[in-house]
C-alpha cells in the first residue's frame, strides 16, 4: 500500500510541476503542450480510435517479430554452444550484428522490402535475434559440467539431458538475454516504423512521425507516453514474475 | 501398489572388479597420470572406503566404475560384465553438489525416477516420498535446494542417489564439507541406510577416521600416479561410534601407514 502511495505522489508531483511550469510559461506553448493537451489528445485519439489502433497493429508487429526471434534465437545459441564449428561461424557474425544499431538495418530493409510490412518485420528480427542468441550461447556454457554427469547416471542422455537438465540451468542467462532480445526489438520496432513509411497499418511510430510533420506536440508527447508505459507493462507483466522466479528458486540476485 | 512395493524392494548388490585399470589426463601443462595399474575387488554387498591424499586419483577411480570416464587401458567388471557407460546400477554422489537448483527437493529426487518406465506418476512420488523419508527431509519436499544447510542438500542427494534404486552407491566425499556433529549424524544414517537397503558402498575420504568407522574395508591410495598400497579390514561390530576406542586404534595404524607411503610434500589427511 505504502508503496504505491508513493508511485502515486511521485507521478502526481512530476505532472503538477510540469503544468505549473508551462503556466508559467518557460517554454514556447507550440514547443511544450501542457499535460491538459496531452490528456485532451488522449481523450480524442481514444474516441476517434486511432491511437488504440495503432497501439495494436505495434503490439502485434512486435510480438510476432520477437516470437520469430526467439524461435530462431535459442536453437542457434543452443547451436554455438554445442557446436565449436557453429561458434566459431554463427557466434561470430551474431557478435557482430550484436554491435550494429537496428536503426543501420533500416536502409537496407528498405531497399530489398520496399515501404512494405515485411521490411518492418526484418528490422524488428535483426535487431533482436543477435542478443537472444548471445545470451544462450553465454548460459549454456556457463552451466556446470556436474550437472550433466549427474543427469547421466540417472540415465539421462541426448536430447534429454538438453532440455530438462543444460536448458534449465542456463535460464537465469537466457531469461536475461530474452528481456534484452525484447528491449531491442522494441527500439527496433520503432525505428522501422519511423523510417518504414508505409500507406496502411499505422503503428505509434508512424503517428509519432506524422505528429512530427504536423507540428502537434500533445501527439508527439502522447505517443511518446503510450510507447514508454508499453515498454513498462511489458517488463512487470512478461518478465518480473520469471525473474522472481529464478530468483526464489536460485537464491541468488541473478537476472 | 504393487509397482512401489516393488520398485522399492532390496535389489541384489553388485560385486565389482576394477583390473589393472590405468589412467593419464593429457592437458596443455603436461600429462597427469592419475591412476596406474589399479586393481581392487569389492564383493556384493561391501562397504570399502578409499582414503589418499589429493590428487591421488580417488574421484577419478570412482568416475570410471560409475562409467563416466573411459580407461586408457584396465577395464571395471560390475558382476562379470565390463562397465561401458554410466547406468543406474551405479549411482555417484558427487564431490561437489550437483543438486539442481531448478528443481526444488522432490523434484531433484523425481529426475532419475522419471527417467525409469512403467512408473506412473502417483508412484514416482511415492518413492522419492519414501526416500526422503529415509534421510529424514519428509518435511521439506518443496523447499529449494538454496535454502537447505550443507548437511539437508547432502541428504537430498543421497536420497536422490538411493531413488533408482541402484545396486552400487558410489560416494566421493560427500560430508567433507560438513561440521563434525552433523557428520557424525550422517554416520549413523549412512550406516544404518546401508543395512537396510543392502548396497554395494566405494567410499571416497581424507579423513581416516571416518574411512574405519564406515568401512569394511580401508583401501589405501598414495598419488603421482595413482596407486593402491595397502587394504586393511576393519573387524569392528555395527553400528560403529566414531569416538570409540577401537576404531581409534585402527585410525592409528592406518595413519601411520599413510604417512609412511607419502612423499613428503602432501600430507592433507587427517586423522
Ligand atoms: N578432467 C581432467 N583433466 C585433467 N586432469 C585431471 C582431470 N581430472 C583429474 N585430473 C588430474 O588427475 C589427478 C587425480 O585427480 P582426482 O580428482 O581423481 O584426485 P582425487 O584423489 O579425487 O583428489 P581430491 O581428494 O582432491 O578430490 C589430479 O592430479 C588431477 O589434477
Ligand atoms: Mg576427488
Amino acid at each position: 500500500m505504502k508503496r504505491w502511495l508513493l508511485v502515486i505522489i511521485f507521478f502526481a508531483v512530476l505532472i503538477g510541476a510540469w503544468e505549473y511550469l508551462v503556466r508559467r510559461g518557460v517554454w514556447s506553448p507550440v514547443l511544450v503542450p501542457s499535460p491538459l493537451d496531452v490528456g485532451r489528445y488522449f481523450v480524442s485519439s481514444i474516441q476517434d480510435r486511432t491511437l488504440l489502433e495503432a497501439s495494436y497493429v505495434t503490439m502485434k508487429r512486435l510480438v510476432l517479430g520477437y516470437v520469430v526471434s526467439l524461435i530462431i534465437g535459442l536453437p542457434l545459441g543452443l547451436l554455438n554452444a554445442r557446436f565449436k564449428a557453429c561458434e566459431d561461424t554463427i557466434g561470430v557474425l551474431a557478435l557482430g550484428l550484436q554491435t550494429l544499431p537496428s536503426v543501420c538495418w533500416a536502409p537496407l530493409a528498405l531497399l530489398w522490402f520496399g515501404q512494405t510490412e515485411t521490411a518492418m518485420f526484418f528490422i524488428v528480427i535483426m535487431g533482436s535475434i543477435w542478443s537472444v542468441t548471445l545470451a544462450t550461447d553465454a548460459g549454456v556454457r556457463s552451466v556446470p559440467p556436474i550437472y550433466a554427469r549427474a543427469a547421466r547416471t540417472m540415465g539421462s542422455g541426448g536430447l534429454h539431458t538438453w532440455l530438462k537438465v543444460i536448458f534449465p540451468a542456463s535460464l537465469p542467462f537466457v531469461v536475461s538475454g530474452m528481456k534484452q532480445g525484447w528491449a531491442f526489438a522494441w527500439r527496433s520496432l520503432m525505428a522501422a516504423e519511423i523510417y518504414v513509411t508505409i500507406l496502411t497499418g499505422f503503428g505509434l511510430g508512424h503517428l509519432l512521425h506524422y505528429g512530427r510533420e504536423l507540428h502537434a506536440m500533445d501527439a508527439v508527447i502522447g505517443i511518446m507516453i503510450v510507447i514508454i508505459v508499453i515498454g513498462l507493462l511489458a517488463d512487470k507483466i512478461l518478465f518480473s514474475p520469471i525473474e522472481r522466479f529464478l530468483h526464489r528458486r536460485w537464491g541468488t540476485a541473478r537476472n | 501398489m504393487t509397482t512401489v512395493s516393488e520398485e522399492l524392494r532390496n535389489v541384489a548388490p553388485e560385486k565389482l572388479a576394477v583390473e589393472g585399470v590405468s589412467k593419464t589426463f593429457r592437458t596443455q601443462r603436461g600429462h597427469v597420470h592419475a591412476l596406474d595399474n589399479v586393481s581392487l575387488n569389492v564383493r556384493e554387498g561391501e562397504f570399502v572406503c578409499l582414503v589418499g591424499p589429493s590428487g591421488c586419483g580417488k574421484s577419478t577411480l570412482l568416475s570410471i566404475i560409475a562409467g563416466l570416464e573411459s580407461t586408457d587401458s584396465g577395464q571395471v567388471l560390475a558382476d562379470g560384465k565390463p562397465v561401458t557407460g554410466p547406468g543406474r546400477e551405479r549411482m555417484v554422489m558427487f564431490q561437489e553438489s550437483a543438486l539442481f537448483p531448478w528443481l526444488d527437493v522432490l523434484g531433484n529426487v523425481l529426475f532419475g525416477l522419471k527417467l525409469k518406465p512403467n512408473l506412473t506418476g502417483k508412484e514416482r512420488r511415492e518413492v522419492a516420498l519414501f526416500y526422503l523419508k529415509l534421510v529424514g527431509l519428509e518435511n521439506f519436499i518443496h523447499a529449494n535446494i538454496h535454502e537447505l544447510s550443507g548437511g539437508m542438500k547432502q541428504r537430498v542427494a543421497l536420497a536422490r542417489a538411493l531413488a533408482p534404486n541402484p545396486r552400487v552407491l558410489l560416494m566421493d566425499e560427500p560430508f567433507a564439507a560438513l561440521d563434525a556433529l552433523t557428520r557424525e549424524q550422517l554416520y549413523g544414517d549412512i550406516q544404518r541406510i546401508w543395512a537396510e537397503r543392502k548396497k554395494t558402498i566405494i567410499f571416497v575420504t581424507h579423513n581416516v577416521r571416518e574411512a574405519v568407522c564406515l568401512g569394511d574395508r580401508v583401501v589405501l591410495f598414495s598419488p603421482h600416479p595413482g596407486r593402491i598400497q595397502e587394504k586393511f579390514e576393519i573387524k569392528l561390530p555395527r553400528p560403529r561410534d566414531i569416538n570409540s576406542v577401537d576404531l581409534a586404534k585402527y585410525s592409528t595404524e592406518i595413519t601411520r601407514a599413510l604417512k609412511r607411503h607419502l612423499k613428503p610434500e602432501t600430507t592433507e589427511v587427517a586423522e
